[in-house]
């Protein structure tokens, strides 16, 4: 039972991660309807900012505060230079447009960090707990930690204030909104950026926490759960990204723990787990159920 | 009239076509006769992908992994079973279009944003499948066959099989099935069946009420993609003389596929195999020809001379064609043949009625 909780708490770390990720992808899914490929590779770069600020000599948690803040303005960037001019187009010439972000973005930050393995100090000590045989990590306890302040925060923010109301609003109808007086232009740089920031925010602390070597494949695997995440949860719901993220995360670290046989492709059950939810709820566990009259 | 022309211009156009690329194997080496090869199994698989993402809106980005159940079942029957490379294909196909069906019908419930996601998760979970269940020398899942299983069969005619090149073999058997692809394409489209698949992409409910078994529909065009990317496949094993999957080569073949549909044109006939061959042609020149035509210093020569700068060169080149044509080659032919007809038969001014 101890070996199970353990268990459950290391999936719920990371969880935290897949969770952050896919709120990022939720967020820009909700305000510009796009599924962004690139959010790895956006997370990615921002990573290697991350580690480029912390091999200058500046502590961890203060270069990944300034990494957000380069990357909110990155990707703010991104939106109004490649997206913008494609904003009407087919929801497949999006798909392809982020796809094209998603190889140069991974190029780009090859060639201007280098391709050799970069490695993230320790940005707190490894202690560990054992409450009643269960093992916390610190890992854990941060992770959880800094995702709960996270969603805090984007839950004032959303709900608590002006810009945070135009941007719900540019969500749920863009038309409207513009009718309205809302500018939603900069409101969507706005959720671009914001985004980009909590992939920051993901990213780094993923390469942080359990210390895996940074490389240009670091995000992939984390960007797949975060997809299979934000799916399970629903992509247009916040919440369903939070609980998609740690659902994943657990079944994941059980999965690893008890079918030995399918260690080596302990992605198969997570897989398993989105197609059956989406066999009985198409549009996810908190996802708006689209109504189509005909 | 005008039709039976139209179609009798076609028809002799692709005759052209055809003895052209048939040539290349005689006019190219071996490197450049592979490298039109592959254009060539990208195509079959971009075909397939088309019909289903183009033209019944089932966005797929797992088409890697129906092409690797392809290029698995022939090398593993070439390789440890002997077997010469048509034949497998008698295996292979009927294999990945089962594959198919079965991914086609949990593929009814999921729609649009979240299929993509879904056949993305085979892509990236076929990798670990054939770690964990093809098993050959060395504890790896890449197959790669001997020199001499890849030599064509004796009734093959020598003069399209030099000695010592196999890579005619490999690429008149990828034009073989380009040339049966595109027929079989277009007998679909023009079908039943290929209204049905646009009837049900437009317009679900309305489809419905005409009579059209929507799930029938969905699934039949989820296998006969699955039975294209299958055969290129096995058309790639020959080209790259073995069969292998990690994560990033699945998912990179399922994003060229997809690429070369929309670059193309989505929805036409011709588009993704231009398409392929215009992914593969590119990619091929900003790795080898771009490099040796920049200043020889400065910045811009050092970021393009490195190897790791390529797919940033494709990624923007990409984003930029899909700015300018959206609707991807034949779109962008077709508007300006609409354009250019409207300029040469400008209206004549009306006579003025009073």
């Amino acid at each position: 039972m101890s070996l199970f909780l353990t268990q459950v708490m290391n999936g719920i770390g990371n969880g935290a991660v897949y969770a952050s990720l896919a709120l990022a992808l939720v967020l820009i899914f909700k305000t510009t309807g796009i599924l962004n490929f690139a959010q790895g590779e956006m997370a990615l770069y921002s990573t290697y900012l991350t580690w480029y600020f912390a091999d200058r000599g500046l502590s961890v948690w203060v270069a990944i505060v300034v990494s957000m803040a380069i990357s909110f303005v990155l990707g703010a960037g991104i939106e109004r230079v490649v997206i913008r001019p494609v904003e009407q187009a087919s929801p497949l010439v999006l798909v392809i447009v982020t796809i094209g972000l998603f190889l140069a973005i991974n190029s780009i930050a090859q060639v201007q960090f280098g391709s050799e393995a970069k490695h993230l100090p320790r940005a707190y000590p490894d202690n560990t707990w054992h409450p009643g045989n269960v093992l916390i990590s610190a890992d854990t306890l941060v992770l959880v930690g800094v995702l709960a302040l996270e969603c805090g925060l984007l839950y004032l923010l959303l709900q608590r204030t002006k810009l945070g109301l135009a941007v719900r609003s540019v969500a749920s109808n863009t038309e409207s909104s513009r009718l309205l007086g809302v500018p939603v232009g900069r409101i969507l740089m706005f959720g671009w950026g914001l985004s980009a920031a909590l992939g920051a925010l993901a990213g780094s602390l993923a390469v942080a926490a359990s210390q895996p070597a940074l490389t240009a494949a670091s995000m992939q695997s984390i960007l797949f759960f975060a997809f299979a995440a934000a799916a399970l949860g629903g992509f247009d719901s916040t919440v369903g990204a939070v609980v998609g993220g740690l659902i994943v995360g657990v079944v994941q670290s059980l999965t690893t723990q008890y079918f030995k046989s399918l260690s080596d492709i302990v992605l198969v059950v997570p897989f398993a787990l989105i197609l059956v939810v989406l066999m009985f709820r198409p549009s996810g566990l908190f996802g708006t159920t689209r109504v189509e009259r005909v | 009239m005008a039709r039976t022309s139209r179609f009798a211009t076609g028809l002799a156009a692709a005759a052209i076509v055809v003895v052209l690329l048939s040539l290349i194997p005689h006019i190219y080496g071996r490197t450049n006769t592979l490298l039109w090869a592959q254009a060539l199994y990208i195509g079959i698989a971009a075909m397939g992908l088309n019909l289903l993402t183009g033209y019944n809106g089932q966005v797929s980005i797992g088409h890697g992994a129906f092409f690797g159940v392809g290029a698995y079942t022939t090398a593993l029957l070439m390789q440890q079973h002997g077997w010469q490379f048509l034949p497998t294909l008698a295996v292979a196909a009927p294999l990945c279009f089962l594959v198919g069906v079965a991914v086609g019908f949990p593929a009814l419930r999921v729609k649009g944003l979240y299929l993509a996601l879904v056949t993305l998760g085979l892509a990236v979970l076929f990798p670990d499948l054939t770690k964990h269940y093809v098993h050959v020398t060395g504890g790896t899942n890449l197959v790669s066959l001997d020199a001499d299983k890849l030599s064509p069969p004796a009734w093959v005619p020598t003069s399209v099989s030099a000695i010592g090149r196999d890579d005619q073999w490999a690429y008149y058997c990828a034009l073989a099935f380009v040339v049966v692809g595109l027929i079989g394409m277009l007998l679909m489209v023009r079908s039943r069946f290929g209204r049905a698949l646009i009837a049900v992409r437009d317009h679900e409910p309305a489809a419905e009420t005409v009579g059209i078994n929507i799930s029938q529909v969905k699934v039949l065009a989820f296998a006969v993609s699955a039975l294209y990317a299958g055969i290129a496949g096995s058309c790639s094993v020959l080209v790259l003389t073995q069969a292998s999957a990690d994560k990033v080569q699945t998912f990179q073949l399922s994003i060229e596929f997809l690429v070369a549909v929309v670059i193309g044109g989505t929805a036409t006939v011709i588009g993704p195999l231009l398409g392929a061959g215009l992914v593969v042609f590119v990619q091929n020149w900003i790795s080898n020809t771009l490099p040796k035509h920049v200043p020889s210093s400065g910045i811009v020569s050092r970021v393009l001379t490195n190897k790791a700068s390529a797919p940033a060169v494709f990624g923007i080149l990409l984003i930029l064609f899909v700015l300018v044509l959206p609707d991807g080659l034949i779109g962008g032919l077709r508007r300006l043949k609409a354009r250019s007809g409207r300029m040469l038969r400008r209206p004549r001014p009306a006579p003025a009625t009073t």
